[in-house]
């Protein structure tokens, strides 16, 4: 498992579907309907940004990133941020096929963005913290394990083009 | 990973500050979402007649963990010597495989987020971070 995220490992074989309860898919779907994506996208990067700063690696074109408040105030930061959270809307639009939903962008981050698959999980964790500062007490143990269970979905989805 | 900077050890000491009056709550909440977030962690509470997440044993739990937490932030200039017994408690005796010490301090950042949303920002988030990072390299000093 990697140093720094504890994001759950997933081994979703190309013949293995991921299942869901209805309480996760109704729980996933109430959240992405619930958060702005302008808000919470921006908010999960620039975190990521500050907290793991070395994924700045994959935004030296973004101009400053120098401090927190630069990283903050960057809209080319928001502006992406905003485009992450709309790539997962189509994984929660096919919850039972994210897999194949996200085989151009695994390529994509692969062979065109070099993105090492392990800091997925580093912006799924800010990703995280983000939604539970936005949902409060709502945010609950149960609420929190099916989010995370998407995310590693996603997360493990997003590596499976690699090679 | 790394050592905590003057800046983290200030950053870490203010929001302690800040947050210590409900470190019980943190800690049961902590605890609770560990427990049902990663249902792997109840082996080590197979002792307990009620291992449900909001039990009284685990409620007792997460207070003793933050008061643990709360004790390391007094001794931050010196996390290895000052833990060294628990360390010793946590190597010899309950011998928790240190992978969990980086799922429960998850855990611990994600009810600061939940409680303090405007307080535990980013800047915050990183040196509270890296402050559990060497309360839990400190913890598994003695394990080998």
């Amino acid at each position: 498992m990697p140093e720094n995220s504890v994001s759950a490992d997933l081994q979703t074989g190309s013949d293995k579907m991921v299942e869901w309860t209805d309480f996760e898919r109704d729980t996933i779907k109430d959240i992405f309907s619930r958060i702005e994506y302008d808000v919470v996208g921006p908010a999960a990067l620039a975190r990521c940004l500050v907290v793991y700063p070395w994924t700045q690696r994959y935004f030296s074109g973004f101009g400053n990133l120098y401090n927190a408040a630069a990283i903050k105030g960057n809209p080319m930061v928001s502006k992406h941020g905003t485009t992450i959270m709309h790539g997962l809307d189509r994984a929660v639009k096919n919850l039972d096929d994210i897999e194949n939903t996200y085989t151009e962008l695994s390529v994509l981050h692969s062979e065109k963005l070099h993105v090492d698959p392990d800091n997925f999980k580093l912006l799924a964790d800010c990703l995280t913290i983000v939604v539970a500062a936005q949902l409060g007490k709502e945010f609950t143990g149960e609420v929190q394990a099916a989010f995370q269970k998407f995310l590693a979905v996603v997360v493990s989805s997003l590596g499976r083009q690699y090679h | 990973m790394t050592t905590l900077t003057a800046k983290d050890k200030q950053t870490v000491k203010a929001f302690w500050a800040k947050v210590s009056g409900k470190s019980e709550d943190i800690g049961a909440d902590a605890v609770a979402r560990m427990l049902v977030v990663y249902p792997q962690t109840k082996i080590y509470f197979s002792h307990w007649p009620d291992q449900s997440p909001n039990s009284p044993a685990a409620r007792k739990h997460g207070i003793t963990v933050m008061m643990g937490v709360g004790d390391a932030v007094t001794k931050i200039d010196d996390l290895k010597e000052g833990l060294k017994e628990l360390s010793q408690l946590h190597a010899f005796t309950l011998r928790v495989d240190p992978g969990n010490f980086k799922i429960l301090s998850h855990n611990i950042l994600v009810v600061m987020a939940v409680m303090f949303p405007t307080d535990f920002t980013p800047e915050v988030h990183v040196s509270l971070d890296k402050f559990l990072a060497a309360v839990s390299l400190a913890l598994s000093e003695k394990y080998r």
